[in-house]
């Protein structure tokens, strides 16, 4: 199924098996292997990826249901030499041990900052409509889908808290 | 996987008649799942995600709101209108899955989403409603998830969506158009039914009938709520589920409008519980008396009997909380 898409900021057009998945053709079509498979069921997130700017779990989606998006992996977020916000802190808080879910959990992050700007709730945000808080908290049940085997879990909150006082 | 023909739907008329020898496709985060393990395997999957009718949340004349079934459960949930008028049902979409999977789900597909009964899964199992006729795996096996209300000796699997009871609880309807083109509105009760001897169907819908949208009527006076019990603390299923919109006037329960989750095949609303409270003072008694019509036909099955004391605190819980000090 003929597919165009922009990854990375980059056009890419691409003519695979429809049953493909957004994350098998990073990974085994475009070798952007930043992005993991970890249960290819939704389960960890360690495939997360954004679409159109929205975090997403990339193995539970078709790649030829993406004509036309905007995909930013973990690669397009920053470069050695040119990491991102995001990326720099989990250097400096050491969010990660064997750094399997590190790429789901940067690009997750990243998004999450987005959304508490732009004022999302969360389960745990005590008043719907008020402006809600990065508390550690908030940041646990809006990072839940990201789960980490090595439990790098204080680092990974340090490091995004980290990270949001930069970007503040 | 199996193999499929993958059609963009351009327009209602052209998915309908595309998905009668097929699936429709939304968000993808339940149908793919079960597609990988081939317990669903359509010849067809039609993408309705292009199709702007099925986009935004509208109001309507009548104070409510038409969702269109492609909204995502993130763009719900947010809403300005939903979180100030229906908090209830932001409350049940925030309490459900992940971000990430929220931004994907859809209004249409989560109503739709299929059990997550173990059994259902594996298809090295018997199971009445992946393979009719080949038995319930569950019914003596691992079924701490499963119902206890509504089932039937073929089936006793639950429907998971936390959405879809608090839209119950809302008296939400669905727009559903049929593969003949007929355009129809139906209670959400009435669009599940309950397994009986045919646990493979679970909808009045028939291939390339499309949910179109769902109809919330206006808001009503009232404090609302959403409380799901699980496993763990986020990105769990509820094990059980209350969503209420109660009222109370001059100490008196006027409105008590009550959904539950995690303890039938369909989100569940019983107006017996209801009628039982409207017109009285809340007392402990009374949320027994409640509880006692709610679980009066309840049956565990082992793994799930715990569910059946659990649900009782868990609506005495809700009751007592929306009641106290809204008697002013
Ligand atoms: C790990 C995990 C955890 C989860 N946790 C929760 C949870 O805690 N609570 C909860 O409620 N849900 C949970 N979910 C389920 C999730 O909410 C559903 O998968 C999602 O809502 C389905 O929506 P979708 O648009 O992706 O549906 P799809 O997968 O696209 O479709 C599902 C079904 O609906 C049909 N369909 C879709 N749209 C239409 C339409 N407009 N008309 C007719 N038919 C249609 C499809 O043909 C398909 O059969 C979880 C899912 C995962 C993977
Ligand atoms: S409970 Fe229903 S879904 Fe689960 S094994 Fe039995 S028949 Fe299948
Ligand atoms: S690989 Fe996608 S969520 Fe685990
Ligand atoms: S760092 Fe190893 S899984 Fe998270």
């Amino acid at each position: 199924m003929q597919t165009s898409l922009t990854i990375n900021g980059t056009a890419r057009e691409l003519d695979l098996d429809p049953r493909t998945s957004l994350l098998d053709a990073l990974r085994h079509h475009l070798g952007l292997t930043g992005t993991k498979k970890g249960c290819d069921h939704g389960q960890c997130g360690a495939c997360t990826a954004l679409v159109n700017g929205r975090r997403v779990n990339a193995c539970l989606s078709l790649l030829c249901m993406h004509d036309g998006d905007e995909v930013t992996t973990i690669e397009g977020l920053g470069q050695p030499g040119a990491l991102s916000p995001m990326q720099q802190a989990f250097v400096e808080k050491d969010g990660f041990q064997c750094g399997y879910c590190t790429p789901g959990q940067i690009c997750s992050a990243t998004a999450m900052l987005e959304e508490i700007a732009q004022g999302w709730p969360s389960h745990v945000t005590e008043d719907l409509e008020a402006q809600p808080e990065l508390t550690i908290e908030e940041i646990s049940e809006r990072m839940s889908g990201n789960l980490c085997r090595c439990s790098a879990y204080p680092n990974i909150v340090d490091a995004i808290r980290k990270a949001a006082g930069e970007t503040a | 996987m199996r193999p499929f023909d993958y059609h963009r739907g351009t327009g209602i008329e052209d998915a309908t008649r595309a998905a009668a020898q097929g699936s429709f496709i939304a968000g993808g985060t339940n149908l793919i799942d079960l597609m990988k393990l081939e317990v669903m395997a359509p010849e067809r999957l039609v993408d309705i995600n292009r199709i702007e009718e099925l986009r935004g949340i509208e109001a309507t004349d009548g104070g409510g709101l038409r969702i269109g079934a492609l909204v995502s459960n993130t763009d719900l949930a947010n809403d300005p209108r939903v979180r100030r008028h229906w908090p209830v049902l932001s409350r049940a979409l925030l309490s459900g899955a992940t971000q990430q999977l929220r931004n994907k789900a859809t209004t249409g597909g989560n109503l739709l989403q299929r059990t997550r009964c173990l059994y259902f899964y594996d298809r090295a199992m018997p199971c009445n409603k992946r393979a009719p006729g080949t038995g319930c795996g569950a019914m003596e096996g691992v079924n701490r998830i499963l119902a206890v209300l509504g089932t039937s000796e073929h089936c006793i699997a639950t429907h998971p969506s936390d959405m879809a009871v608090a839209m119950m609880a809302l008296g939400a309807e669905v727009e559903i158009v049929r593969a003949s083109g007929a355009t129809e509105r139906l209670p959400l009760d009435d669009l599940y039914l309950l397994p009986g001897d045919t646990p493979e169907r679970e909808t009045v819908l028939a291939p390339g009938d499309l949910i179109a949208a769902v109809i919330l009527p206006a808001p009503v006076e009232g404090r609302q709520a959403y409380r799901k019990v699980r496993d763990r603390a986020s990105y769990a299923f509820a094990l059980v589920s209350v969503a209420a919109v109660v009222a109370v006037e001059e100490g008196r329960i006027s409105r008590a409008d009550l959904a539950f989750g995690g303890l039938a095949p369909k989100p569940w609303r019983n107006r017996d519980v209801e009628a039982a409270l409207v017109g009285q003072s809340p007392s402990e008694a009374l949320f027994d008396r409640a509880a006692d019509i709610l679980l009066e036909d309840a049956r565990g099955h082992g793994d799930n009997e715990f569910k059946i004391p659990l649900a009782r605190r868990v609506l005495k819980a809700v009751l007592a909380d929306l009641t106290t000090g809204a008697a002013a």
